[in-house]
């Protein structure tokens, strides 16, 4: 690590411009010292051991999927069949149920939390902008389970007596409000998602509006724009650190589980209506798990698992990336400033 | 000039109703929250009392608690934290300090992906390593998927916290010849020490109300265990239990239970709130 002078800029974004100073600057090499040599032997094991972690789950998932890698191959994501007593297993119904919940979180979500996000950042006065920061962060620490307890006895109730009947009287002709409602469904599901991710996603747009220079407002107002004027430039200089953090919002909503698994119904069917019972991936995982009797059934959840791994992981990678090049853009300027 | 006026006073307009949606928006998520705790005080309340915060579940119709769980968390979470955070720490101080080059950044890409990953995932991968080969669900499997869960929590915040140490620290200690680690572990570290110990924290938040990943390796048991080759009762998947149950008095020990871990939940995190309040 001798060249760690000439490092990459470091892709820590709050941090980004103090720690490439520092990185510059650096004091710790190797000094063939015992001690130090240990030292960041064990420390580096304990990195590495991130890596092989993330590795053995793709391995050991993989391999104890084979059966239903083997018998179903890539007919399984197309099957809309998923049953256990003829040992026929399709993923179809869950990646609709997944993919469906997901859309209705975030088509709630995403103007909920900009709307969050542009309030704490641009408008609110500093005082009143911390502690209501801190409570919408405190709804990302509400336990799944807890949720899906307030889903089943409070949401589910209220969505069956007045909104869902409301959505049907007025929007009834749509096909995705048709049907009996029942309140255990895809649309309590898409809600219950949307509450849960709008503080992650609030909280890392206000990250990123944070790293958009100063210097942008004070011209766009130099100029005589309003204050929702500014904020637009604000946004579209933000853009892709936004479109980050929506997407870090749709590996959230993918990837809960005891909520959604409390209020979605769990049927493996596909129904365009939205006050049908559906199922997830991660449900299904959830609430069969236990009860997989037979080795091609355990087999086949667990390639659901697999499939939920990738999916999810590559997803968090891509909105990683579009955040950092956010993040690191602006510390980069507010370095040369 | 009058339509100059008349697009002014639309701007002007726009201005205030979007100010004003934006401040909705805000107030809206504030409320949701505000309604979620207060129902779970109202119906927690209620269920409450000594003999359900020590006794085991009992049949329908007589009583019960949840001792077993409270005890069954708190020693999936203890076994957790000792097994996750010095792992977790170590990786973190790796990054501060050395993982400048490309394999620190790519530990550091994969760390952050990692805390996306969905914990049912972490389930079923303690499931395949350890549940399967040893053929029963156990304490530490269940341990074992919860620091899994905690260590790239660990290790993001202990980086940062290591990083807002000054440079200057570690400059005067090496000038006074110490060697790297003596400087790592006797200056840096304790240096950042309350940062890091919120951290921790905060990851011990995180998994007291995992339920996904300990439905299959820790399982559940109604009994009292201390064992960790044993299934163990857990709180969080005791409250899964008895919210999907059909009775209404499980339903009441749901929210009882509920209020407890959601009591531990806010304190910890009205504590980590308030050091690092302090700090920046």
């Amino acid at each position: 690590m001798a060249d760690s002078q000439t490092s990459l800029p470091s892709p820590a974004s709050s941090f980004g411009a103090r720690f490439r100073a520092w990185g510059r600057r650096r004091v710790l090499s190797s000094t063939g010292n015992t001690g130090d040599t240990i030292f960041r032997a064990v420390l580096f094991f304990c990195a590495l051991l991130l890596l092989l972690i993330v590795m053995a789950m793709v391995v050991s998932m993989a391999t104890n999927s084979k059966l239903s890698l083997d018998k179903f191959g890539f007919g399984f994501l197309t099957s809309r069949t998923w049953n256990p007593i003829q040992d026929e297993f399709g993923a179809l119904p869950f990646i609709y149920g997944t993919v469906m919940s997901s859309v209705i979180a975030l088509v709630i979500a995403v103007p909920l939390s900009l709307g969050v996000a542009i309030f704490l950042v641009e408008q609110s006065p500093r005082r009143l902008a911390r502690p209501i920061a801190f409570l919408v962060e405190l709804l990302a620490a509400i336990p799944s389970v807890v949720y899906g307890l307030w889903g089943i006895f409070v949401l589910a109730p209220f969505l069956r007596e007045h909104v869902e009947p409301w959505l049907q009287r007025s929007f009834g002709w749509l096909p995705i409000f048709q049907g009996t409602v029942t309140g255990i469904d895809l649309f309590t599901a898409g809600i219950i998602l949307a509450i849960m991710v709008t503080p992650i996603i609030s909280s890392v747009v206000r990250d990123v509006l944070a790293a958009v220079p100063t210097s942008q407002r004070e011209a766009a107002l130099a100029l005589g724009a309003t204050k929702w004027e500014t904020t637009r430039i604000v946004l579209a200089n933000a853009a892709s650190g936004i479109a980050g953090a929506i997407i870090l919002g749709l590996g959230r909503a993918i990837g809960e589980t005891m909520a959604v698994t409390m209020v979605i119904g769990n049927r493996p069917e596909i129904s365009t209506s939205l006050f049908k019972p559906s199922y997830t991936i991660a449900s299904v995982i959830a609430n069969e798990f236990t009860e997989a009797t037979g080795n091609l059934y355990l087999n086949s959840l667990i390639e659901l698992g697999l499939i939920l791994f990738l999916v999810t992981f590559i997803v968090n990678g891509v909105a990683k990336l579009l955040v950092w090049s956010v993040t690191r853009k602006t510390s980069g300027t507010a370095r040369a400033a | 000039m009058a339509s100059a006026a008349r697009q002014n006073s639309r701007r002007l307009l726009t201005n205030r109703v979007m100010t004003t949606l934006t401040a909705a928006c805000a107030f809206l998520a504030v409320v949701v929250l505000l309604l979620i705790l207060s129902y779970i005080a109202y119906r927690g309340i209620t269920a409450i009392n000594w003999q359900f915060l020590t006794d085991t579940p009992k049949p329908v119709g007589e009583g019960g608690g949840i001792g077993n769980a409270i005890v069954g968390s708190f020693l999936l979470i203890s076994l957790a934290s000792v097994i996750g955070l010095p792992i977790g720490i170590a990786a973190g101080v790796y990054l501060a300090e050395f993982g400048a080059g490309w394999f620190g950044h790519i530990v550091r890409f994969v760390t952050d992906t990692l805390t996306g990953v969905p914990s049912i995932i972490v389930g079923v991968f303690v499931y395949a390593i350890i549940v399967l080969p040893q053929k029963h669900f156990s304490t530490l499997a269940g341990a074992v998927a919860l620091a899994l869960i905690m260590i790239p929590i660990a290790a993001r915040t202990t980086e940062e916290m290591i990083r807002l140490v000054p440079l200057s620290l570690r400059e005067g200690a090496l000038a006074l010849g110490a060697p790297q680690w003596k400087v790592t572990l006797g200056v840096v570290i304790p240096a950042a020490a309350s940062g890091i110990a919120t951290g921790a924290m905060l990851a011990v938040a995180r998994v007291s109300g995992e339920t996904a990943p300990l439905l299959f390796t820790a399982f559940g048991s109604r009994f009292f265990n201390w064992y960790l080759d044993k299934p163990t009762a857990s709180m969080p998947v005791q409250i899964y239990n008895y919210a999907i149950s059909p009775y209404d008095e499980w339903h009441a020990q749901a929210w009882a239970a509920t209020l407890v871990l959601m009591t531990l939940i806010l304190i910890i995190n009205i504590i980590v709130r308030f050091f690092t309040r302090k700090k920046f």
